[in-house]
């Protein structure tokens, strides 16, 4: 099937297993959220899938060829841009440069610049503060930033993790109402990695919820928001 | 009581040890020529010098470049003891190992608060800014230097007791001395701290440590070590010279201890060796393979270096990690 | 009078090559978090060069130019088959501390006995671009010559130019963005690996800027960089290794301070003026002039 298939995906930071046996799959342009509390591997299983951590077993395909492997900078090329935790601007870097960033591996400078244009109409906060440094924004404005840099390098497949860290309730409605419409408008596939589980499962498709390395529940979003066992253990009511 | 009696135990194993150690020294240097006496006495003196590395870097953690111009403040210290006051030999030593230890403790309080490439910087600078200091003042000797000499063996031990032999002897025994007072040094509670602050620095300072004041005793002890091995030096070619106490010198020190292992005490003596012997294989070689005088005096750097990147390579803690490390498999597999 | 301002004239000149050097050590040490000193070795192995086709041709700026393909070559080799290979044997233990830094001075000896096995060791030198001689004012005579203001011509077009690299281009920002975060910067699709090559050929044909401007006015020997290499790691270190302006003015600070010492107090007090310099710095600001609260560290 085209999307993203993850198949039995295992890593292991050294003795200790961080992932056991991962599975699931998110159909292209839908939106997965990924729940968990700390620790429960969430980062691994992104990290894992862009390239920065290897996996020890398992396998995982975009579009029914194999991910797991292959590094990073490939796979933005492949079309996957991952948002990692903790804003993932440069501080040292203007915000245009934070954004150019995005598309400094693409060959096509005028659609870079269009890109560019989009993002800055999607987030019209980062266009007044283009030469500003990247550490003057905001959190909510960093996150935006980070968002706004992963989609220039115009991916089909967005990986984030934990946008709402850090962030004002309205500043994470704001967000999480931006990745909808990314996911709607432009037919984008989304792995939403959150410890905000209400929220992300409200604009998911699809949920899995990840304990102690290993999937615990998965299935469609309305469903699992409305099982009150499963509201019980990990929504908190 | 078990423990006070076992580590008795261990120093007098330790004192007989070292013992059976120099008596065998001794003997083995009446039996070969002069050259390999004087190259003893030289390896003597690496030892001492590689020491202050292993008690530094190996056991502190703190990189130094600037050994060598310790080793200078040594020579210079007992050359003009011996000199001016006119000071028994063994005075003059003293004299040695209290100024380079003063100097040590002074360069240890300005680079406690260093580390890394900014420490290594530092002592880089020492390095080579202070054996040129001779230069500038007369009571230094200026670029020819000024003699250093312990005088004649004695009388007693006989006519065909040459120089050379007196130095080996003197050397050796030094040497000798001063492993031995560092062994136990390392073995002992401030070794196990200096390792503690290497390896893990914040949990070192938690865990009620002073770190800066065991980094200035590091810095102390090694300078001592070093200044005293500048002395045995300078004794080995009877000079105090800025020429002797080069750039090279300090980047030898460094060489040597990692080739042989940084944190090894025993790997001091194949350390000493290597720096010894490479010079002398180099030649050897040299002359084989033919090509003059730029053959011989860039192949013993060429084989040096060769080495050391092979080693940092393939063996950074010297040889004897992969050793345990191959026991330890052979262990587990069964 | 006139010997504060000669003093500060010659400063300049002598600052201005310990700047290249230690702009060349900042970058590497940005890039790949270590110090680089081959990067003498890599200096000397350019110069030679350099020193070949400049006595060739008997033009000095050919021999340059061909010493910045050649340390640009070199300094992307090193990267290339050393430092990658050492950084994939990871180091613990003891060793951990001191291994990088050994690793780069076997490399400077391998490089330099290397040298020395072609080229022999007798000095060589190589005819100035422009004259030693003193500029006349009026009745005197002042040591600043010709040459001095020719190789502060070089360093400044050079600084440009590389100034103009990193903030307006795209190679640039992708240097930078690998400096300051190589994993962000992965994320961005730079490929951060060829990237830092690219920086350590910069750091290395800057260095054979360096090497051919000091022997304009020196001997040539497998030795003759040594002290290039220890006065511009001073500058680097006095500058804060984390910043490139900051090698640039700690060089400056350095060439002016040892200039003054020279001219002031004695020749052979020169060296060891650089470690006191170094001293006084690092005891009030231990990470540099240029640092501020927060700094990279290792």
């Amino acid at each position: 099937m085209s999307g993203l298939l993850v198949n039995e995906l295992s890593v292991s930071h050294g003795a200790i297993a961080a992932l056991r046996g991962i599975s699931f799959s998110v159909q292209v342009g839908q939106l997965a959220a990924v729940i968990g509390s700390n620790g429960a591997g969430k980062t691994t299983l992104l990290r894992a899938l862009s390239g920065l951590n290897k996996a020890s077993s398992g396998s995982a395909q975009w579009n029914k060829s194999e991910i797991l492997g292959a590094r990073p900078d490939a796979l933005v090329r492949r079309g996957i841009s991952h948002v990692s935790e903790g804003k993932s601007v440069i501080p040292e870097l203007s915000v245009r440069e934070n954004l150019v960033l995005g598309g400094i591996w693409r060959s096509d400078k005028s659609d870079t610049n269009a890109a560019i244009t989009e993002v800055v109409e999607l987030f019209p906060i980062l266009g007044q503060r283009m030469s500003q440094s990247a550490n003057t924004l905001s959190g909510g404005e960093r996150q935006m930033l980070a968002i706004g840099r992963a989609l220039v390098s115009r991916p089909r497949l967005i990986l984030l993790d934990e946008p709402s860290l850090g962030l004002a309730p309205i500043v994470i409605e704001q967000i999480f109402a931006t990745l909808d419409q990314l996911r709607r408008k432009l037919g984008l596939t989304i792995v939403l990695v959150e410890q905000n589980a209400m929220s992300a499962l409200e604009i998911a498709d699809t949920g899995i919820i990840i304990n102690l390395g290993e999937v615990v529940a998965s299935g469609k979003a309305s469903e699992l928001i409305n099982d009150p066992a499963l509201r019980a253990a990990y929504l908190g009511y | 009581m078990e423990l006070w009696r076992e580590e008795r135990h261990a120093v007098r194993k330790k004192i007989a040890l070292f013992i059976l150690l120099g008596w065998l020294l001794l003997v083995i240097g009446d039996r070969v020529d002069e050259l390999r006496v004087y190259q003893g006495a030289q390896i003597a003196m690496y030892t001492i010098a590689l020491s202050s590395i292993v008690l530094l870097t190996g056991y502190s953690g703190q990189v130094s470049l600037g050994n060598g111009a310790m080793m200078a403040v040594g020579g210079y210290a007992a050359a003009l003891t011996l000199n001016n006051l006119g000071s028994p030999v063994w005075f003059a030593f003293l004299m040695a190992i209290f100024f380079s230890a003063l100097f040590g403790a002074l360069l240890g309080t300005a680079a406690a608060r260093l580390s890394g490439p900014y420490l290594a910087g530092t002592t880089l600078a020492l390095a080579v800014g202070l054996p040129a200091i001779a230069n500038q003042f007369s009571f230094l000797g200026g670029e020819p230097g000024i003699f250093f000499d312990v005088g004649l063996p004695a009388q007693s031990l006989g006519e065909e007791f040459t120089q050379y032999k007196w130095f080996f002897w003197i050397a050796t025994f030094i040497a000798l001395l001063s492993l031995f007072i560092t062994s136990n040094i390392l073995a002992s509670r401030f070794g196990r701290t200096w390792r503690a602050i290497r390896s893990n620095p914040l949990a070192a300072e938690l865990s009620g440590i002073h770190s800066s004041r065991m980094k200035i005793l590091a810095f102390t002890i090694s300078s001592a070590l070093a200044g005293l091995a500048g002395a045995v030096l300078a004794m080995t070619i009877s000079l105090v010279a800025p020429g002797a106490y080069t750039l090279t010198l300090s980047f030898a020190l460094v060489t040597g201890a990692v080739l042989a292992g940084v944190s090894s005490l025993p790997g001091v003596v194949l350390g000493a060796l290597i720096l010894v012997a490479i010079p002398e294989i180099a030649d050897v070689l040299a002359n084989r393979l033919g090509g003059g005088e730029n053959v011989s005096n860039y192949l013993p750097g060429l084989i040096v270096s060769i080495l050391l990147i092979l080693s940092v390579i393939f063996t950074p803690n010297g040889p004897g990690e992969n050793l345990r490390k191959h026991r330890h498999k052979k262990a587990s597999s069964h | 009078m006139q010997k504060l301002l000669e003093t500060v004239l010659i400063g300049i000149s002598t600052g201005s090559i310990y700047a290249l050097m230690s702009l060349a050590l900042v970058l590497v040490w940005r890039s790949t978090r270590v110090v680089n000193f081959a990067q003498a070795g890599q200096a000397t192995l350019s110069t030679y060069i350099g020193f070949e086709i400049a006595s060739r041709s008997e033009i000095f700026w050919l021999g340059l130019a061909f010493a910045i393909i050649a340390g640009a070559l070199v300094g992307a080799g090193v990267d290339y088959f050393f430092m990658r290979v050492l950084f994939k044997h990871a180091i613990s233990g003891p060793a951990a501390v001191v291994a990088p830094v050994i690793a780069t001075l076997g490399l400077l000896g391998l490089i330099r006995s290397i040298v020395g096995l072609i080229w022999g060791g007798e000095f060589k030198s190589i005819a100035a671009p422009a004259s030693k001689d003193g500029f006349t004012i009026g009745q005197t005579t002042i040591p600043f010559s010709a040459l001095n203001v020719l190789i502060i011509a070089t360093v400044s077009l050079i600084l440009i130019t590389l100034a103009i690299t990193f903030q307006r281009t795209n190679l640039g920002l992708s240097l930078r963005a690998s400096a300051y975060a190589p994993e962000i910067a992965q994320l961005a699709g730079i490929r951060t690996a060829r990237t830092r090559t690219i920086g350590w050929a910069i750091a290395g044909g800057v260095g054979g800027v360096a090497g051919m401007l000091v022997t304009s006015y020196n001997f040539l020997s497998p030795y003759s960089l040594d002290l290039l290499l220890v006065f511009g790691f001073i500058a680097a270190v006095i500058g804060g290794l984390e910043s490139m302006v900051g090698s640039v003015i700690g060089a400056l600070v350095l060439g002016i301070g040892l200039t003054f010492i020279l001219n002031y107090i004695g020749t052979s007090l020169v060296f060891i003026g650089g470690f006191v310099v170094l001293i006084v710095v690092l005891l009030v600001k231990p990470d540099g002039i240029m640092a501020r609260g927060k700094t990279r560290r290792a």
